[in-house]
């Protein structure tokens, strides 16, 4: 149901690299969970609003007011490498 | 000092509070046992006891973390390789709301990966084993906090409940877990999965224990705008009849696939639940049977959009490469686990473009239809009732190859999830030697109402959780 191609399409999508294996893998098992929750298909919703947040709560909103954050330099400390006061990464561009 | 470690939460505090136990001695005894631990439960254990000795009306019983609640300075992964060497600038509201009233942090617990799993075997630190046998699994997500609860290595625990992760490895290990309506207790601070369904709630020996835990877990907070907390406060529960209470059996969620072992416990507590004065009558859920697939399509597409946030820049592990994508794409393929790889794929496919109103769309609809299912129960009876788990806890390593088989271990628990109330397991016998859980689920916000009747029926069952004890 669901093939390499696709699977490689979506693996693009979320930024996932994939090995071969794992790709053949893949298709498998999400063809299989994909069966079950085709399952859904079979109601009838029409008219039904959909869900997305279960309990009722209205807007929650503050005051707008400048707060301090975390520090700059204790965040940074979490990063893989930094420079000048930022996160650094690797060039957009393929090298 | 044995003597301390058999004492519920409830009593240790209780003895603290009259002066006959220092609580700097029961902190110690726990890290002991905590640091001495063979079945993985922990990923981290505190070295010392805290310098200040604590105070307030948790009177210094310690605590154990699932691993995914941000504990400042403290490794917090969320059984991750992503998140190698993270030590969160910050301190999760409700961990840091149980440290205010007393409860020192003793231990972070090992879990599936980002708490996607119902064994515990999905965790870059390894499965956690069973107490009850270690051949077998505790159940998951929260399977290390069941599991050190469950063998007397800590008092108490906090787990996290997204579609059953604290109720089903608590059925799975013989003790208590509670998970509360949504809203009830604030997110922030744990490191996500799915937002709309993520709870966090108490693991422990019995529902005293989870009332006094989850009073101090409970409220509204500024930083979670999704939080409310609860209309009223937290009462210890005590009951001792059930006069008058209807329980509600679903006819759409029982039955097949059920072990015999687990339907056999499940009908002898609900002989003992009329022996106390309840009423057991059939209930219709008509769309609960729907609730696993709506389920592993609304929560992978949560995860997959929560998930993207790990991607070598900010935290964690990075795979270093020429580029900005390929740095990426290395990264979340070497720091993400198998399961997580297949639910993060799984929801990026219903989100795509062309298939979001078949699936994601679709699956909003049966969560309104599930919830109101249970608005319409909830008219006819009291609370609903169901097994917990299909079965008792599996041999480690029997479902790992075959993805669905593990999703149909949250057959009972999802569709509670999905219409955000809550839900207790307590145990309720043994089937070949192991535990049992019945799961009692009420309205929103009627968590009183819940502990109080899960007492009830804990002392008529008497249950003996010495099995598990180390």
């Amino acid at each position: 149901m669901i093939d390499r191609e696709q699977v490689l399409h979506v693996a693009r999508l979320a930024r996932l690299s994939l090995s071969d294996d794992e790709v053949q893998q893949m298709a498998g098992e999400l063809s299989k969970v994909l069966g079950h929750i085709e399952k859904i298909a079979e109601l009838d919703l029409d008219g039904v609003p959909p869900t997305s947040h279960v309990v009722e709560v209205p807007n929650a909103l503050r005051p707008d007011e400048p707060r301090p954050s975390l520090p700059r330099d204790v965040v940074l400390a979490a990063a893989p490498a930094v420079a000048d006061g930022g996160f650094l990464v690797p060039s957009p561009q393929a090298g | 000092m044995t003597d301390a470690v058999a004492l519920t939460a409830a009593q240790a505090a209780a003895a603290v509070e009259a002066g006959d136990l220092d609580p700097r001695e029961l902190f110690e005894a726990y890290r002991a046992r905590a640091a001495a631990d063979d079945l993985n439960a922990f990923v981290w254990v505190a070295g010392e006891a805290p310098g200040e000795p604590a105070s307030g009306p948790l009177a210094g019983v310690p605590l154990g973390v699932k691993d995914l609640f941000c504990t400042e300075g403290v490794p917090s992964q969320a059984g991750s390789k992503i998140l190698e060497g993270y030590r969160p600038p910050y301190t999760a509201s409700v961990v840091a709301r149980l440290a205010e009233a007393g409860a020192p942090l003793l231990a972070k617990t090992n879990q599936d990966e980002f708490a996607m799993g119902s064994s515990n075997e999905n965790s870059a630190f390894g499965p956690v084993l069973n107490p009850w046998d270690r051949s077998r699994v505790p159940g998951g997500s929260s399977g290390g906090s069941a599991a050190a609860v469950a063998a007397g290595l800590v008092p108490w625990a906090l787990g996290t409940d997204t579609g059953g992760s604290i109720r089903q490895p608590a059925a799975l290990c013989g003790i208590v877990g509670l998970k509360p309506t949504y809203g009830a207790v604030s997110r922030f601070g744990m490191i996500a999965f799915a937002s709309s369904l993520d709870q966090a709630g108490p693991l422990t020996r019995d529902v005293t224990d989870a009332a006094l835990l989850f009073r101090h877990m409970t409220g509204r907070d500024p930083r979670d705008s999704t939080s409310i907390g609860l209309p009223e406060e937290v009462r210890l529960p005590s009951a001792r009849r059930l006069d008058g209470i209807r329980l509600g059996v679903p006819d759409d969620l029982t039955g097949e696939g059920v072990e015999p072992g687990v339907m056999a416990a499940f009908e002898a507590a609900l002989d003992r639940a009329r022996e106390l004065g309840a009423t057991v009558e059939r209930v219709a859920l008509p769309h609960a049977d729907y609730g696993l697939s709506a389920y592993y399509v609304l929560a992978p597409a949560e995860a997959s959009s929560n998930l993207a946030r790990f991607d070598g820049v900010r935290y964690g592990l990075r795979v270093e490469a020429d580029d900005l994508l390929t740095m990426y794409t290395r990264t979340r393929h070497d720091g993400f686990g198998a399961e997580v790889k297949r639910r993060i794929m799984l929801g990026t496919y219903a989100l795509s473009s062309g298939y979001y109103d078949a699936y994601y769309g679709r699956a909003q609809r049966v969560r309104t239809k599930i919830a109101e299912d249970f608005k319409a129960a909830f008219d006819a009876v009291d609370f609903v009732v169901t097994p917990t788990s299909p079965g008792v806890a599996f041999e480690l390593g029997a479902k790992t190859g075959d993805p669905l088989s593990m999703y149909l271990n949250d057959y009972f628990t999802v569709p509670m999830s999905l219409a955000g109330i809550p839900a207790i397991s307590i145990p309720c016998g043994l089937s070949e030697g192991l535990p049992v859980g019945l799961q009692l689920a009420g309205p929103a916000f009627s968590e009183n109402r819940v502990l109080d009747a899960a007492f009830a029926l804990e002392q008529a069952l008497g249950f003996d959780g010495s099995g598990a004890r180390q």
